[in-house]
């Protein structure tokens, strides 16, 4: 192809693209603010550690939208570190990346792993309407350290998690303050999110596990909230136990969310009662 | 003959301004009763102007006539003592091809107003939760 030709085309293309990014740039989408919610650990939108039926970034219909994040959790003997982007596509389907660095601080060593995932909105609206809304996703994880899951008893180094979620917001609910409720029914057979693979000695079959969130905003820029996730319990070297944080969340602006939370993520790898801090930061476009 | 009429005209003033108490509801006194919502509204219409988003929908719009009538129905729907005379959600919304995200934006014009004249979230969030139903007659 001639190079004039090749020239004048991408000039065609980068000033037809250029103003859409802009415009995107200066307002990241038209959903409410904080509809978008926060990035969870795995990747998906959602609380911290709960996927919700919400779909990443302010994308709405008609709109696309992303986010980037980073997240660090602080326990007794761990620390995980998680990098994130995910994409929305008209409020309708979003697709997530997240990779995960797990520092087995006292004992030595680090697990990780990456996670994709895809989320799609089969129903209501979280704001408008009676229904809640609903989304399913999975989250493709494949661990890359699987020498000591293998160890331990894990079966396999990659797997599938499926999920359904439903959330739904009161906007003048108690104390006249928004709320807002997820629950989240996960099938899976990850050990510790997969950090510790898939499958076990102990148990080795695909579990059902509920999970759920509850906030509420004091106002239109803070809320403060609970969540609550079941695991599974396949491995025999250690008990696996439920999670569980409260957190505080910041939505300053449709670019920026901020979220503190003190965690109880249980016994791990068999140190127990691992308690601490988890400190995630999302931008939105 | 004089004290019995300004007793006459006190009594009929207290018990209209009675009428219109316990008609009138905490919400709409949050809202800054008419003239407050009067502002209100204003504040939300200059911000869809300036909304590339979604003002070409108002450019054939006689702008002070809806400035009364969603002037007349916030302060219906909030309890306050107007009767609305524009006609419903679901006709005068029809076939303007409204979507998810004009709604959106245009909410967000209204929280942008109460926020600037300093309605309570508490009120803030009582009318929204009073106009959100309405998504579904205007929403297509
Ligand atoms: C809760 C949200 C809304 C309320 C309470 C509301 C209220 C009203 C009212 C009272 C009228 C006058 C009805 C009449 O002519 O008798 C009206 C007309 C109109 N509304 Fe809305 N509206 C809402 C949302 C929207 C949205 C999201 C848009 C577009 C982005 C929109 C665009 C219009 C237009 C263009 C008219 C004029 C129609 C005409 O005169 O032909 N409205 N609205």
């Amino acid at each position: 192809m001639p190079k004039r030709i090749f020239y004048g085309l991408s000039v065609l293309l980068l000033s037809a693209v250029q103003p859409a990014l802009a415009q995107q740039f200066e307002s990241p989408g038209s959903r409410l603010l904080a509809t978008g919610g926060a990035s969870t650990i795995e990747g998906s939108g959602g609380g911290g550690i709960v996927p919700w039926a919400t779909l990443s970034s302010y994308a709405d219909e008609g709109e696309w939208g992303a986010t980037v994040q980073m997240t660090e959790v602080q326990v007794d003997d761990f620390s995980l570190s998680v990098q994130g982007a995910s994409f929305n596509w008209n409020n309708r389907v979003e697709v997530s990346y997240a990779r995960q660095q797990f520092d087995l601080e006292t004992i030595g060593g680090e697990l990780e792993q990456s996670v994709w995932g895809v989320k799609a909105r089969l129903s209501g609206d979280l704001v408008y309407g009676a229904m809640p809304q609903v989304s399913a996703g999975i989250q493709h994880k494949r661990n890359q350290t699987f020498a000591l899951p293998q160890a331990v008893g894990a079966t396999d180094d990659s797997s599938m998690d499926y999920y359904v979620s439903a959330a739904k917001a009161w906007l003048a609910g108690p104390f006249s303050r928004t709320w807002v409720a997820n629950v989240t029914l996960r099938n899976t057979e990850a050990n510790q999110l997969g950090l510790l693979g898939f499958g076990g000695d102990k148990r080795n079959s695909r579990e059902w596990v509920g999970e759920a969130s509850v906030a509420v905003f004091l106002d239109r820029y803070w809320a403060v909230g609970v969540e609550y996730r079941q695991k599974p319990d396949l491995l025999s070297f250690a008990k696996e136990d439920d999670w569980k944080d409260v957190f505080v969340a910041y939505f300053p602006s449709k670019h920026v969310s901020l979220v503190g939370a003190y965690a109880d993520l249980g016994s791990i790898a068999g140190l127990a009662s691992q308690t601490g801090w988890y400190l995630s930061v999302q931008a939105s476009f | 003959m004089k004290i019995g009429l300004s007793a006459v005209l006190l009594l009929l003033g207290s018990m209209i301004s009675g009428a219109v108490q316990a008609q009138s509801s905490e919400l709409y006194q949050q809202l800054g009763e008419r003239s407050g919502i009067e502002t209100i509204v204003e504040e939300m219409l200059l911000g869809v102007a300036d909304d590339e988003r979604i003002a070409h929908y108002f450019a054939d719009v006689d702008i002070l006539r809806l400035h009364k009538l969603i002037s007349e129905q916030v302060c219906n729907v909030s309890g306050g003592p107007c009767e609305y005379t524009g006609e419903s959600m679901a006709v005068s919304h029809n076939n303007l091809g409204i979507n998810n995200a004009d709604f959106n934006a245009l909410v967000e014009h209204l929280i942008a107003a109460m926020e600037q004249e300093n309605v309570p979230v508490s009120a803030q969030n009582k009318l929204l939760a009073l106009l959100a139903p309405m998504h579904q007659d205007i929403v297509e």
